[in-house]
C-alpha cells in the first residue's frame, strides 16, 4: 500500500552518458528507418552532433539510471501488479549519444480511485545536461491492490 | 529496414521538408504508421533497448504466475511508435511536449497503428502552434494509447 508521506521525496541525482549502442539497440527494436536514429554519418550530414536519441528514449533513462532513494521497494509497490496509466513527454533540447546527463526524480502525488482498488503514483524526472534543462518527464502508475 | 551498414539513405526522411502552416488545417489527418504485428523478438529488443526489464513483458511464466494469460507489449513502445509517426512527418525539435494515457493492454502479436489528427491550430506567443491529437489502435479497433502532441512550427523563409 503506497504511503502519502512518500509525496515530496526526491531521488538522488543519477549521471548517465548516452552511449551509442544502447541507442542503436532502441532504434533497432521500434523498427526505425530514419539513419539519424542509428547512424553516426547519417546523424552529422543531417546538422547533429552525434546520433539522435528519438523523442521516447528520454524516458528510458528512468530504468537504464534508477533511483535507489525511490525504488519499487522504497515505495511500497510490486511491480507484478503495476501498470502504466499516463505519461508526459516535455522537451527542451534534444540528446545525443555522448551526452552526460543528470536525473533528479521527485514524488508528486499518490490518490485512489475505485474505493481504493486503484492506487496512482505520480512522479516527475528532470534530465538536466551542464545545468541545462534538457526534458521534463511526468509518469503516472497505477497499481491494483489485492482484494481477498 | 534500411541497415545499420549502409551509408546510403533516402534523404526525403534524413532532411524532412519542413512543414507549411499555412497549409495545415484543423481535422487534417498525419499519415498512419502501422508498425505490424508486435512480436516477442520486439519484446525482447525493447526489454534490451529501453532498460525496461519487467519480466511480465517477455517471460511467458512469469507473466502467467502474476495472473496473465500470455506476456503483453510495454505500453512505452505504443508511445515510441508514436513518436516514430510523428518524426516522419516533422523534425524532432518541433515536437515540444507529448502526453498520453494508457486505455488498453496490447497484447503480444497485437498489429498496432499509430495515427494523428490537427485539433487545433493557433499563433501564440510569437510562435506557430499545432496541437495534435493522437492514439494508437490494434487490429480489433481497440484504443491503447490517446493523448496529444504540441508542435511548433518554424516560420517559413
Amino acid at each position: 500500500m503506497l504511503n502519502p508521506e512518500n509525496i515530496g521525496r526526491k531521488s538522488e541525482q543519477r549521471e548517465i552518458k548516452i552511449e551509442r549502442g544502447q541507442l542503436k539497440l532502441f532504434a533497432k527494436a521500434i523498427s526505425e528507418t530514419n539513419p539519424i536514429y542509428f547512424d553516426q554519418s547519417a546523424a552529422r550530414a543531417a546538422g547533429h552532433r552525434d546520433i539522435l536519441a528519438p523523442p521516447t528514449f528520454g524516458n528510458c533513462l528512468k530504468l537504464l539510471a534508477p533511483s535507489k532513494d525511490l525504488s519499487y521497494e522504497s515505495l511500497g509497490i510490486d511491480y507484478k501488479s503495476l501498470l502504466h496509466a499516463e505519461e508526459k513527454i516535455e522537451s527542451f533540447h534534444p540528446i545525443y549519444a555522448g551526452d552526460r546527463l543528470i536525473l533528479t526524480t521527485e514524488v508528486i502525488d499518490m490518490y485512489e480511485k475505485k474505493g481504493g482498488a486503484l492506487e496512482f503514483l505520480v512522479m516527475r524526472t528532470s534530465i538536466h545536461r551542464e545545468g541545462v534543462l534538457v526534458q521534463g518527464l511526468t509518469g503516472t502508475v497505477v497499481m491494483r491492490r489485492a482484494t481477498n | 529496414m534500411v541497415t545499420n551498414n549502409s551509408t546510403e539513405y533516402d534523404s526525403n526522411t534524413v532532411n524532412l521538408p519542413e512543414l507549411d502552416f499555412s497549409e495545415l488545417e484543423v481535422g487534417d489527418a498525419l499519415p498512419p504508421l502501422y508498425f505490424g504485428s508486435i512480436s516477442r523478438h520486439t519484446l525482447a529488443l525493447y526489454c534490451g533497448g529501453s532498460g525496461d526489464h519487467n519480466p511480465i513483458h517477455v517471460d511467458q511464466d512469469f507473466a502467467k504466475a502474476a495472473g496473465y494469460e500470455d506476456v503483453f507489449a510495454h505500453g512505452m513502445l505504443s508511445m515510441a511508435i508514436l513518436g516514430r509517426m510523428l518524426t516522419n512527418w516533422t523534425k524532432q525539435e518541433n515536437i515540444k511536449s507529448f502526453a498520453v494515457r494508457f486505455a488498453a493492454i496490447t497484447q503480444v502479436l497485437d498489429e498496432v497503428t499509430a495515427s494523428a489528427t490537427i485539433k487545433h491550430k493557433e499563433h501564440e506567443d510569437g510562435e506557430q502552434r499545432l496541437t495534435l491529437e493522437i492514439e494508437t489502435r490494434t487490429q480489433t479497433g481497440t484504443k491503447t494509447l490517446s493523448g496529444s502532441a504540441m508542435i511548433v512550427v518554424p516560420p517559413s523563409e
